[in-house]
């Protein structure tokens, strides 16, 4: 039972990192209409920054978010300029449609690069208290992870007061709502677009960092985390991002309690056919109109 | 109109199958096993690609579990081969399920519009592939008597048969009403619909005749690979390819495909001798400038280029 409980509580934390890895998405794709599948990608490249940061300038792991999260809001600006910005000229189905295979493409790109410049080897962010534990009521919980399930819920908060109190983040969500009734207003969509766009890979910056520490990174964990997201995404909806968070932990557990049944090979399979599933049953999909 | 395009890619189709009648030539002239296994990934590569083709070129439907299809066509003919069944029943049982399989899900996947469709078939081959890896762990190795009896012309004209399989049947798609409704839907689904074009029934066809193809060319890997872990045709990287050679070539073309599994497969050989996975930081970044600058890929690059030379 308690073997059961240890399970489901690893599967709660990395249920946290879920959630981080689908806000970003989720604020891309409610807002641009825009299916980043590279997201992955850049959760990658945020993951190699914090590892770069923390072994170049030698800080604390987690303080490494104060740079990875400015330089992956830059690299938001650069790809949004160079790439999304002119697939958001389409109209909507081409859109959508286009953004598919440019992120596509450059998941692919990013990927090669990756293993061109990095090497294709495993690599993680070792911590002085990495192998701290705390222990409540005979489960132990690794410090590291629940810092970073803390830190998640931190950025999807911010993100959500951002969003609510901002002048900027109410003209995101307007543009969400309605981008040509936004226009009426007075709002400038371009710049909604933008901002969404890089808080979005920031986003993906940050997640990339809490996985290198808690976990690993290499320039494959893309293709996995994207779908992840994509998961979570179809799971929970458009419009909150505590919403969003919440499925990513309802996805982490549902994975620790298939992997408690049909053992730990299968977990992934399971989020994959909730998600096909829950595709199908609602064939308008996320946007459930 | 119709009639233009027939004739257009009628000839293609005698260009290309022209090119295969020289190349069935090849095996007299050159002895050497190089070089009939660069042609062989060649015609591989081609079966691929026109196959997925026909589904998300003509129809219109991205079909990001494609590698699903061609896995189970390798699985069912691997299995069947090692078992003591001729290769030739193999191959048919193996194109059979992985058809009869994209029909099963086909019903529920065509709910999905888009983007939708796309996601969905990626999460559905990833499904199949992990659930593969999982239950069949061990790699697949041929029996000794049968790696002492291999010979590399057989499958290189098989290779050689399906690659001209799958070209005919795209030519013969694309002069046809099959072919044209399926082009009805790829441009306008409610508009087709709306003329009396059977968008359900048309694009399960499309899907059916591409995932017996591409459960075809899985059945020639399993025939071609002496040994491989059965997971590894289901990889997503099957689908991958078939899609850059596609696009880059000129997807809902004939020869767009052929073109770009030459391109495809001459680079990446060629760059792989000094940096492996290099080509797809090209092919990557070549796709997204087609997508965003020259959706038609080199075949409409070709064509405009041929009005500038009248003019």
């Amino acid at each position: 039972m308690s073997v059961l409980a240890q399970q489901l509580l690893l599967g709660l934390l990395l249920g946290g990192l879920y959630g981080l890895a689908a806000a970003g998405l989720s604020l891309v794709f409610g807002v641009l209409k825009v299916l980043d599948v590279a997201h992955g990608e850049l959760i990658m490249l945020g993951g190699y920054m914090a590892f770069f940061v923390v072994a170049l300038l030698g800080i604390d792991p987690f303080a490494s978010l104060l740079l990875v999260l400015p330089l992956s809001l830059l690299l938001g600006l650069t790809l949004y300029w160079g790439l999304f910005g002119f697939v958001v000229r389409a109209d909507e189905e081409t859109r959508v449609k286009n953004s598919l295979l440019i992120g596509f493409g450059l998941a692919l790109a990013l990927h090669a690069l990756a293993v061109q410049l990095w090497t294709a080897d495993e690599r993680s962010i070792v911590t002085p208290y990495g192998g701290a534990v705390l222990s409540v009521g005979g489960l132990s919980i690794p410090v590291v992870r629940l810092v970073s399930l803390a830190l998640a819920f931190a950025l999807i908060g911010g993100l959500h007061l951002l969003l609510a109190r901002w002048r900027w983040g109410k003209a995101i969500r307007a543009t969400a709502e309605d981008w040509q009734a936004a226009l009426l207003t007075g709002i400038d969509v371009r710049r909604a677009y933008l901002l969404a766009f890089a808080i979005g890979t920031a986003l993906a910056g940050a997640a990339g960092t809490l996985v290198t520490i808690g976990y690993s990174v290499s320039p494959s964990i893309g293709l996995e985390w994207t779908l992840k997201a994509l998961i979570v995404v179809v799971l929970a909806g458009l419009g909150s991002m505590i919403g969003t968070f919440v499925g990513g932990l309802l996805l982490g557990v549902a994975e620790a309690a298939s992997a408690a049944a049909f053992g730990g090979p299968y977990r992934e399979v399971v989020g994959l056919v909730i998600f096909v599933v829950v595709l199908v049953v609602r064939p308008r999909g996320l946007f459930g109109r | 109109m119709t009639g233009l395009l027939g004739r257009h890619e009628r000839r293609w189709a005698l260009a290309i199958v022209g090119a295969f009648g020289l190349l069935a030539l090849l095996p007299l002239a050159v002895r050497r096993d190089d070089v009939l296994n660069f042609v062989f990934l060649i015609l591989l590569s081609i079966t691929l690609a026109e196959s997925w083709n026909i589904v998300a070129g003509y129809a219109g439907q991205v079909n990001l579990g494609h590698a699903a299809f061609f896995g189970l066509g390798a699985l069912v003919a691997r299995t069947l081969w090692i078992g003591g069944t001729p290769i030739a029943v193999g191959l048919v049982a193996g194109a059979a399920v992985a058809t009869l399989f994209a029909l099963l899900i086909g019903v529920a996947a065509f709910r999905l519009r888009g983007a939708y469709f796309a996601i969905g078939t990626l999460a559905l081959g990833e499904i199949l592939r992990t659930t593969v890896s999982n239950v069949l762990p061990e790699i697949s190795t041929l029996p000794a008597a049968t790696i002492a009896a291999y010979r590399l012309t057989e499958r290189y004209y098989l290779a050689l048969a399906l690659a001209a399989i799958s070209v005919l049947a795209v030519a013969g798609l694309a002069g046809s009403r099959l072919g044209l409704g399926m082009r009805a839907i790829r441009e306008d689904e409610e508009a087709a619909e709306a003329s009396g074009v059977g968008a359900l029934r048309l694009k399960l066809t499309a899907l059916a005749l591409s995932t017996g193809l591409a459960g075809l060319a899985g059945g020639l890997f399993a025939f071609y690979h002496i040994s491989y872990y059965p997971s590894h045709p289901f990889g997503p990287h099957w689908t991958f390819d078939a899609l850059l050679m596609t696009f880059i070539g000129g997807v809902g073309t004939l020869h767009g495909p052929v073109l770009g599994a030459v391109l495809y497969v001459v680079l990446k050989e060629f760059v792989a001798l000094r940096w492996v996975d290099f080509h797809l930081l090209i092919f990557g970044a070549l796709f997204i400038a087609i997508v965003l600058l020259l959706p038609g890929g080199l075949v409409q690059a070709g064509e405009r280029f041929a009005r500038w030379g009248r003019l």
